[in-house]
Protein backbone atom coordinates (compact mmCIF):
# COMPACT_ATOMS: atom_id res chain seq x y z
CA UNK A 1 0.00 0.00 0.00
CA UNK A 2 1.07 3.77 -0.32
CA UNK A 3 1.17 6.19 2.29
CA UNK A 4 1.14 9.06 2.94
CA UNK A 5 2.29 12.29 3.08
CA UNK A 6 1.09 14.94 5.79
CA UNK A 7 0.61 13.18 9.06
CA UNK A 8 3.53 13.38 11.10
CA UNK A 9 3.34 13.19 14.96
CA UNK A 10 5.76 11.93 17.15
CA UNK A 11 3.50 8.84 19.18
CA UNK A 12 3.34 5.96 17.38
CA UNK A 13 -0.85 5.43 18.56
CA UNK A 14 -1.69 8.71 16.58
CA UNK A 15 0.29 7.96 13.79
CA UNK A 16 -1.18 4.68 13.15
CA UNK A 17 -4.82 5.66 14.27
CA UNK A 18 -4.31 8.93 11.79
CA UNK A 19 -2.77 6.57 9.32
CA UNK A 20 -6.11 4.23 9.51
CA UNK A 21 -8.72 7.09 9.40
CA UNK A 22 -7.44 8.25 6.37
CA UNK A 23 -7.41 5.30 4.07
CA UNK A 24 -10.95 4.93 2.75
CA UNK A 25 -10.45 1.08 1.55
CA UNK A 26 -9.39 0.27 5.55
CA UNK A 27 -12.66 2.47 6.97
CA UNK A 28 -14.64 0.58 3.77
CA UNK A 29 -13.62 -3.00 5.55
CA UNK A 30 -14.10 -2.06 9.01
CA UNK A 31 -10.16 -2.04 10.04
CA UNK A 32 -9.76 -1.03 13.33
CA UNK A 33 -7.07 -0.09 15.09
CA UNK A 34 -6.10 -2.14 18.26
CA UNK A 35 -2.28 -1.13 19.31
CA UNK A 36 0.54 0.57 18.12
CA UNK A 37 3.79 1.03 19.47
CA UNK A 38 6.70 2.27 17.52
CA UNK A 39 7.52 -0.50 14.94
CA UNK A 40 4.73 -2.63 16.38
CA UNK A 41 0.99 -2.23 15.45
CA UNK A 42 -1.96 -4.58 15.80
CA UNK A 43 -5.17 -4.04 13.60
CA UNK A 44 -8.62 -5.98 13.88
CA UNK A 45 -11.53 -6.54 11.35
CA UNK A 46 -14.83 -8.42 12.20
CA UNK A 47 -16.19 -11.09 10.62
CA UNK A 48 -18.71 -9.85 7.92
CA UNK A 49 -20.94 -11.75 5.67
CA UNK A 50 -19.69 -9.45 2.30
CA UNK A 51 -16.66 -10.53 2.94
CA UNK A 52 -17.10 -14.39 2.71
CA UNK A 53 -14.90 -16.05 -0.32
CA UNK A 54 -15.89 -19.62 0.38
CA UNK A 55 -20.27 -19.36 0.03
CA UNK A 56 -20.01 -23.23 1.64
CA UNK A 57 -17.85 -22.54 4.35
CA UNK A 58 -18.26 -18.83 5.08
CA UNK A 59 -14.72 -18.46 5.52
CA UNK A 60 -13.07 -15.11 4.47
CA UNK A 61 -11.73 -14.65 1.75
CA UNK A 62 -8.06 -14.65 1.21
CA UNK A 63 -8.12 -10.87 -0.50
CA UNK A 64 -9.63 -9.89 2.95
CA UNK A 65 -6.49 -11.10 4.90
CA UNK A 66 -4.10 -9.84 2.70
CA UNK A 67 -5.70 -6.18 2.80
CA UNK A 68 -5.77 -6.11 6.37
CA UNK A 69 -1.98 -7.93 6.45
CA UNK A 70 -0.83 -4.58 4.03
CA UNK A 71 -2.56 -2.05 6.28
CA UNK A 72 -1.37 -3.63 9.20
CA UNK A 73 2.57 -3.77 8.17
CA UNK A 74 2.19 -0.24 6.37
CA UNK A 75 1.59 1.29 9.26
CA UNK A 76 4.52 -0.69 11.38
CA UNK A 77 6.59 0.90 8.82
CA UNK A 78 5.03 4.47 9.45
CA UNK A 79 5.01 4.08 13.27
CA UNK A 80 8.62 3.35 13.32
CA UNK A 81 11.25 5.37 15.03
CA UNK A 82 13.16 6.34 12.00
CA UNK A 83 9.86 7.66 11.03
CA UNK A 84 9.40 7.71 7.06
CA UNK A 85 7.56 10.29 5.63
CA UNK A 86 5.90 7.79 2.94
CA UNK A 87 5.78 4.08 2.59
CA UNK A 88 4.63 1.69 -0.26
CA UNK A 89 4.47 -2.24 -0.38
CA UNK A 90 7.50 -3.72 -2.81
CA UNK A 91 6.16 -6.70 -2.28
CA UNK A 92 4.17 -9.06 0.07
CA UNK A 93 4.07 -12.43 0.66
CA UNK A 94 0.99 -14.34 2.65
CA UNK A 95 1.41 -17.46 3.63
CA UNK A 96 -2.41 -19.14 4.19
CA UNK A 97 -1.79 -21.80 7.55
CA UNK A 98 -5.25 -22.19 7.91
CA UNK A 99 -8.79 -20.56 7.13
CA UNK A 100 -10.04 -18.28 9.48
CA UNK A 101 -12.76 -19.71 11.84
CA UNK A 102 -15.97 -18.07 10.29
CA UNK A 103 -17.61 -15.25 12.52
CA UNK A 104 -14.72 -14.66 14.42
CA UNK A 105 -12.84 -11.87 14.66
CA UNK A 106 -9.49 -11.48 12.53
CA UNK A 107 -6.55 -9.36 13.98
CA UNK A 108 -3.05 -8.73 12.98
CA UNK A 109 0.18 -7.55 14.60
CA UNK A 110 3.04 -6.91 12.16
CA UNK A 111 6.15 -5.57 12.92
CA UNK A 112 8.59 -3.40 11.40
CA UNK A 113 12.07 -5.50 12.28
CA UNK A 114 14.97 -3.76 10.19
CA UNK A 115 14.91 -0.32 8.38
CA UNK A 116 17.64 1.10 6.25
CA UNK A 117 17.05 4.20 4.29
CA UNK A 118 15.52 2.93 1.22
CA UNK A 119 14.04 -0.18 2.55
CA UNK A 120 11.79 -1.76 5.80
CA UNK A 121 11.23 -4.76 6.21
CA UNK A 122 8.18 -6.59 7.73
CA UNK A 123 6.60 -9.70 9.12
CA UNK A 124 3.03 -9.77 10.37
CA UNK A 125 1.05 -12.63 12.02
CA UNK A 126 -2.67 -13.11 11.62
CA UNK A 127 -4.89 -15.00 14.74
CA UNK A 128 -8.85 -15.25 14.77
CA UNK A 129 -9.70 -16.30 18.10
CA UNK A 130 -8.10 -19.43 18.37
CA UNK A 131 -4.81 -20.54 19.66
CA UNK A 132 -3.02 -21.14 16.05
CA UNK A 133 -2.38 -18.48 13.69
CA UNK A 134 -4.40 -17.93 10.38
CA UNK A 135 -1.46 -16.43 8.02
CA UNK A 136 1.83 -15.51 8.33
CA UNK A 137 3.34 -12.87 6.08
CA UNK A 138 6.64 -11.31 4.88
CA UNK A 139 6.96 -7.99 2.96
CA UNK A 140 9.47 -5.51 2.21
CA UNK A 141 8.11 -1.61 1.92
CA UNK A 142 9.89 1.71 0.75
CA UNK A 143 11.07 4.23 3.06
CA UNK A 144 10.50 7.76 1.16
CA UNK A 145 11.90 10.81 2.91
CA UNK B 1 -25.14 -32.97 -16.53
CA UNK B 2 -21.88 -31.09 -15.78
CA UNK B 3 -22.06 -27.25 -15.96
CA UNK B 4 -19.85 -25.37 -18.62
CA UNK B 5 -16.56 -23.78 -17.20
CA UNK B 6 -18.24 -20.23 -19.00
CA UNK B 7 -21.35 -20.80 -16.23
CA UNK B 8 -18.80 -22.06 -13.05
CA UNK B 9 -17.02 -18.47 -13.66
CA UNK B 10 -20.61 -16.48 -13.60
CA UNK B 11 -21.31 -18.21 -10.92
CA UNK B 12 -18.44 -17.58 -9.17
CA UNK B 13 -18.48 -13.78 -9.92
CA UNK B 14 -22.36 -13.96 -8.86
CA UNK B 15 -22.31 -15.82 -5.41
CA UNK B 16 -18.49 -15.07 -3.74
CA UNK B 17 -19.45 -12.39 -1.27
CA UNK B 18 -15.90 -10.85 -1.43
CA UNK B 19 -16.09 -10.90 -5.19
CA UNK B 20 -18.83 -9.03 -5.62
CA UNK B 21 -17.91 -6.29 -2.88
CA UNK B 22 -14.88 -5.48 -5.21
CA UNK B 23 -16.85 -5.77 -8.39
CA UNK B 24 -14.72 -8.03 -10.39
CA UNK B 25 -15.92 -8.93 -13.64
CA UNK B 26 -14.60 -10.74 -16.75
CA UNK B 27 -13.73 -10.43 -20.06
CA UNK B 28 -13.98 -13.53 -21.99
CA UNK B 29 -12.37 -13.99 -26.23
CA UNK B 30 -12.36 -17.70 -27.45
CA UNK B 31 -10.36 -19.23 -24.66
CA UNK B 32 -8.44 -15.93 -22.96
CA UNK B 33 -9.94 -15.36 -19.91
CA UNK B 34 -9.55 -11.33 -18.46
CA UNK B 35 -10.38 -10.31 -14.77
CA UNK B 36 -11.92 -6.68 -14.71
CA UNK B 37 -11.81 -4.85 -11.62
CA UNK B 38 -14.01 -1.37 -12.15
CA UNK B 39 -12.44 1.09 -10.11
CA UNK B 40 -14.47 2.53 -7.15
CA UNK B 41 -13.60 4.82 -4.09
CA UNK B 42 -13.94 2.20 -1.80
CA UNK B 43 -10.89 0.63 -3.14
CA UNK B 44 -8.54 3.67 -2.23
CA UNK B 45 -5.58 2.94 -0.51
CA UNK B 46 -4.09 6.27 -0.64
CA UNK B 47 -6.25 9.23 -1.03
CA UNK B 48 -3.41 11.76 -2.00
CA UNK B 49 -2.33 10.31 -4.99
CA UNK B 50 -4.91 8.92 -5.37
CA UNK B 51 -4.33 4.73 -5.66
CA UNK B 52 -5.49 1.54 -5.08
CA UNK B 53 -4.79 -0.40 -1.83
CA UNK B 54 -2.33 -2.39 -2.12
CA UNK B 55 -4.76 -5.05 -0.24
CA UNK B 56 -7.19 -4.44 -3.18
CA UNK B 57 -4.43 -5.23 -5.91
CA UNK B 58 -3.55 -8.33 -3.72
CA UNK B 59 -7.36 -9.67 -3.46
CA UNK B 60 -8.06 -8.91 -7.22
CA UNK B 61 -4.68 -10.83 -7.97
CA UNK B 62 -6.08 -13.79 -5.85
CA UNK B 63 -8.74 -14.10 -7.70
CA UNK B 64 -7.76 -13.81 -11.00
CA UNK B 65 -5.99 -16.74 -10.05
CA UNK B 66 -8.81 -19.13 -8.98
CA UNK B 67 -10.90 -17.67 -11.93
CA UNK B 68 -7.87 -19.06 -14.30
CA UNK B 69 -7.54 -22.12 -12.38
CA UNK B 70 -11.16 -23.37 -12.73
CA UNK B 71 -11.16 -21.85 -15.95
CA UNK B 72 -7.89 -23.61 -16.86
CA UNK B 73 -9.47 -27.01 -14.56
CA UNK B 74 -12.46 -27.22 -16.40
CA UNK B 75 -11.30 -27.36 -20.19
CA UNK B 76 -12.75 -30.38 -20.47
CA UNK B 77 -10.35 -32.69 -19.49
CA UNK B 78 -11.53 -33.25 -15.65
CA UNK B 79 -13.62 -32.07 -13.40
CA UNK B 80 -13.76 -30.62 -9.84
CA UNK B 81 -15.80 -32.05 -6.74
CA UNK B 82 -19.06 -30.75 -5.69
CA UNK B 83 -20.01 -28.95 -9.02
CA UNK B 84 -22.90 -30.84 -10.32
CA UNK B 85 -24.92 -28.53 -9.13
CA UNK B 86 -23.57 -25.27 -8.80
CA UNK B 87 -20.35 -23.87 -7.60
CA UNK B 88 -17.83 -26.27 -7.10
CA UNK B 89 -15.57 -26.90 -4.40
CA UNK B 90 -12.97 -23.94 -4.41
CA UNK B 91 -9.11 -24.38 -4.50
CA UNK B 92 -7.52 -23.06 -1.22
CA UNK B 93 -4.64 -20.36 -1.20
CA UNK B 94 -1.67 -21.96 0.13
CA UNK B 95 0.77 -19.02 -0.04
CA UNK B 96 0.37 -15.94 -2.52
CA UNK B 97 3.38 -13.34 -2.96
CA UNK B 98 2.45 -10.06 -4.80
CA UNK B 99 5.06 -7.86 -6.70
CA UNK B 100 4.28 -3.35 -6.74
CA UNK B 101 5.92 -2.55 -9.85
CA UNK B 102 4.08 1.01 -9.46
CA UNK B 103 0.85 2.67 -7.96
CA UNK B 104 -2.38 1.69 -8.90
CA UNK B 105 -4.26 4.38 -10.15
CA UNK B 106 -7.83 5.44 -9.63
CA UNK B 107 -8.89 4.12 -12.33
CA UNK B 108 -10.25 0.52 -13.57
CA UNK B 109 -7.92 -2.40 -13.40
CA UNK B 110 -7.16 -5.57 -15.74
CA UNK B 111 -5.52 -9.38 -14.71
CA UNK B 112 -4.72 -12.28 -16.11
CA UNK B 113 -4.05 -15.54 -15.11
CA UNK B 114 -1.38 -17.93 -16.06
CA UNK B 115 -1.41 -21.60 -14.87
CA UNK B 116 1.94 -22.53 -14.82
CA UNK B 117 1.47 -25.79 -13.34
CA UNK B 118 -1.62 -28.14 -12.69
CA UNK B 119 -1.55 -30.91 -10.62
CA UNK B 120 -3.67 -33.30 -9.13
CA UNK B 121 -3.31 -32.05 -5.80
CA UNK B 122 -1.07 -28.92 -6.19
CA UNK B 123 -1.08 -26.03 -8.96
CA UNK B 124 1.20 -23.10 -9.62
CA UNK B 125 -0.14 -19.81 -10.70
CA UNK B 126 0.86 -16.26 -12.03
CA UNK B 127 -0.89 -13.37 -12.37
CA UNK B 128 -0.31 -9.84 -14.10
CA UNK B 129 -2.47 -7.05 -13.35
CA UNK B 130 -2.40 -3.44 -15.74
CA UNK B 131 -4.54 -0.55 -16.50
CA UNK B 132 -3.72 1.98 -19.40
CA UNK B 133 -1.24 -0.50 -20.64
CA UNK B 134 -0.59 -4.49 -21.12
CA UNK B 135 3.30 -3.35 -21.33
CA UNK B 136 3.35 -1.49 -18.39
CA UNK B 137 1.94 -4.50 -15.58
CA UNK B 138 1.20 -2.21 -12.17
CA UNK B 139 1.23 -5.81 -9.93
CA UNK B 140 2.30 -9.65 -11.07
CA UNK B 141 2.03 -12.21 -8.50
CA UNK B 142 2.92 -15.94 -7.33
CA UNK B 143 0.74 -17.83 -5.81
CA UNK B 144 0.12 -22.01 -5.08
CA UNK B 145 -3.29 -23.62 -4.21
CA UNK B 146 -4.51 -26.72 -3.12
CA UNK B 147 -6.56 -28.18 -5.41
CA UNK B 148 -9.94 -29.62 -3.96
CA UNK B 149 -10.16 -33.76 -3.52
CA UNK B 150 -12.78 -35.46 -4.37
Amino acid sequence: MELLPGARTEDAAEMARIFMTVIPHARAMGMELVEATPGVVEIAMPWSPEFVGDPRTGVLHGGVISALMDTCCGAAVMTHPARPATTATIDLRIDYLRSATPGQRVRTRAECFHMTRSVAFVRAVARDEGDTPVATATGSFTVGG
Amino acid sequence: MAMTRESVIDQLLAQVPYVRWLGVTVDRHGDELTAVLPFSDKLIGNPVLPALHGGVTAAFLETTAVLGLLWATLDGSRSLPGGEEGLPRLPKTIDFTVDYLRSGAARDAYARARVVRLGRRYASVQVEAWQDRRDRPFAQANGHFLMPQG
